[in-house]
């Protein structure tokens, strides 16, 4: 689905330039539910901006779902964006002023979808998400992690290939954290690629692979089989998870 | 072309975000308002001086006899200058003259009357062509021609308001006897005159009945020369040879200005239109800083708005959004915003301007305030594309801005 080969970004910062990306090479396939982790200032953010084509890179190839993704055109990178990604933020980026239907809304918006049919669309999502009540309410009338739901729903609604998710628990306390994480399981069950931006360990745990940045290298890559040991040391053992997911419910 | 969604889009977003389009709509509207305004008044003033030209040639000179002032060859100053029958030949002779008329009141008539109706007016004795000077128009009948003049008939013509006092319940006057001075003259004509009322409390007569029935040989007060479409320079150049010719007949210093005195209308006239053209830059002058001063703060408000919604385009962005259709939408709602705005003012502007001129009625420096609606339209399309340019720039930039930094953007 993904496959990066020798990728490099700087970024100037004044005078000075910061190689930020020093050749990556990574091949993520179809249906992964994949976590990047590093500390701040490996790349991992920059890792992810370029896979969702919302950042260019100076060198190397990137190969999404086959198409070359490399100086795309500014009209043709959105076309991409719309069809092929779905974006889950941090900080969720709705937009204030729609209430919650429209928000999910939005991308069938650029597909020219028409009004009705996107809003009963954007309803089903909404529905899937539990947040069927809360439709017509506005962004700041809702929780945390009601907010990220939404932010599921939205990058959902236009069946994207891959989703992208960067620190997508980072503004939520780790129970609706937990919450989160169940739900984009499910969207991985549903045979969607997932690429997740975390620096929790128990978060990276929940994935079936780990992709460990530091200074711009990818330094490990740790697969699901290898994950036991490394859940082991950092994930709350089962019952545990079990407790919470039982209070989510 | 017309994409109702996109429309919707933009209604939805100025529906929530009121305060930013009130202020940019009100710095739109305040600035077509006060064009409007300004415009509409230098039009009032400039319309109640022209109605004060109105009904008088503005292309003639009028010459009048005074009373020297100078010694001039051997002889005292004190004379007065009296014109004659042949100073009019004389004058009508000059150069770029192309009508001429005389015009001499006619003193110690106390009294006009038709039948039992009487009356006080004015009564002149002019040449026909006297009728381009007063630029008169005939509700009834004709004016005096030159058969009248060299057959010295006893005819009339009266002024609209000495119609309507003498010949009541609308009477016709035409082929009626009334009596000047104890003379029966008979009406030939009505006339109306668009300038004031006192021009139409006038009888005019041949100025040849005039010297023999009320005696008075052959002198005239006045000669008007009509210039044709002469210019300032050319009216100027007929005034010296005025003068001069004058000077040579009645032996006068042709450097006395009380010997004669000479009314020039067209110099009157180009003053006043240098004036009106003074202040039309003047208003110009000033509208169009109106203009800037809201264009400017159309371009703050845009600039704020694209600011502020710099993340929403990051997001836009990263959902699928063309720069293209970012920018589109930007730009609509700022020339939606600023097209209805300028319509509001714009009506409000041409109302109080209807309201001014109601309260502007009769003889007053200030009449009719109006605005020339091109203009209106035009500034306030101006307005609408400097609007749309304002925001076309900020959100050109923040359309090319990468998602990711939009989304920086905290």
């Amino acid at each position: 689905m993904i496959s990066l080969k020798n990728i490099n970004k700087s970024y100037s910062i004044g005078s000075n330039k910061l190689h930020v990306l020093k050749g990556i090479n990574l091949g993520i396939e179809k249906g992964e539910l994949v976590s990047i982790m590093g500390s701040s200032g490996s790349g991992k953010s920059t890792m992810l901006n370029i896979l969702g084509m919302l950042d260019n890179y100076d060198m190397g190839e990137y190969y999404l779902d086959g198409k070359l993704i490399q100086n795309l055109s500014e009209k043709k990178a959105a076309l991409y964006r719309n069809e092929m990604l779905g974006f889950v933020f941090q900080s969720f980026n709705l937009i204030s002023f729609k209430n919650a239907m429209e928000n999910v809304a939005l991308p069938l918006y650029y597909q020219k979808v028409s009004r009705k049919k996107r809003n009963i669309l954007a309803m089903e999502y909404l529905d899937k998400m539990g947040l069927k009540e809360w439709a017509m309410h506005m962004p700041n009338e809702l929780s945390g992690g009601q907010k990220q739901r939404l932010a599921i729903a939205r990058a959902l609604i236009a069946q994207p290939k891959v989703i992208l998710a960067d620190e997508p628990t980072g503004a939520l306390d780790t129970a609706t954290s937990y919450e989160v994480m169940k739900i984009l399981k499910e969207i991985n069950d549903d045979g969607i690629t997932i690429i997740l931006v975390t620096h929790e360990s128990d978060i990276a745990a929940m994935t079936n692979r780990i992709i460990r940045l530091k200074d711009g290298v990818i330094e490990k890559n740790i697969y699901n089989g290898d994950l036991q040991e490394f859940r082991s040391q950092n994930l709350l053992n089962e019952n545990e998870i079990k407790k919470i997911h039982e209070t989510l419910v | 072309m017309f994409d109702l969604d996109k429309w919707q889009e933009i209604f939805e977003t100025i529906k929530k975000n009121k305060l930013r389009t009130i202020l940019t709509g009100f710095s739109v509207a305040w600035g077509i308002f006060m064009l409007i305004i300004l415009l509409g008044s230098g039009y009032g003033l400039e319309n109640g001086v022209r109605k004060e030209f109105e009904g008088d040639a503005v292309n003639y000179l009028s010459i009048n006899g005074g009373v020297t002032s100078k010694a001039y060859k051997g002889m005292k100053p004190g004379r007065y200058i009296q014109f004659k029958n042949e100073d009019h030949n004389i004058l009508a002779g000059l150069n770029n003259v192309d009508k001429s008329s005389s015009r001499t009141r006619l003193w110690r008539i106390s009294t006009i009357n038709y039948k039992n109706q009487y009356g006080t007016f004015d009564v002149f004795a002019i040449s026909p062509d006297y009728k381009y000077v007063e630029d008169l128009d005939m509700i009834h009948g004709r004016f005096l021609n030159e058969n009248d003049q060299e057959e010295t008939r006893k005819v009339a013509a009266l002024g609209r308001l000495v119609y309507e006092e003498l010949f009541k319940d609308d009477e016709n006057a035409i082929d009626k006897y009334i009596n000047i001075g104890g003379v029966p003259f008979k009406v030939i004509g009505v006339f109306n005159d668009p300038g004031s009322d006192r021009d139409l409390q006038r009888i005019y007569i041949p100025t040849s009945t005039g010297q023999r029935v009320f005696g008075m040989g052959e002198r005239v007060n006045s000669v008007q020369l009509m210039l044709g479409d002469a210019t300032v320079e050319q009216s100027y150049q007929t005034s010296e040879e005025i003068r001069s010719a004058m000077s040579d007949k009645f032996k006068f210093d042709p450097t006395d200005q009380r010997a004669i005195y000479i009314y020039n209308s067209i110099e009157d006239y180009q003053r006043f239109m240098d004036l009106f053209a003074s202040i039309r830059i003047f208003i110009w002058f000033i509208g169009i800083g109106t203009i800037i001063a809201g264009i400017v703060g159309v371009s703050n408000i845009m600039m704020i708005v694209v600011k502020e919604r710099t993340k929403e385009i990051g997001v836009r962005k990263a959902l699928g959004a063309t720069p293209w259709s970012i920018v589109s939408l930007i730009l609509q709602e700022s020339i939606m915003i600023t097209a209805f705005a300028g319509y509001v003012g714009l009506v409000l502007g041409v109302g109080l301007l209807e309201l001014i001129s109601g309260s502007f009625q009769g003889d007053s420096y200030f009449a009719n305030p109006e605005i020339n609606i091109n203009v209106a339209l035009g500034a306030t399309l101006i307005l609408v594309i400097a609007g749309a340019l304002a925001g076309f720039v900020p959100a050109q930039k923040a359309a090319s801005v990468k998602p990711v930094v939009a989304l920086r953007d905290e």
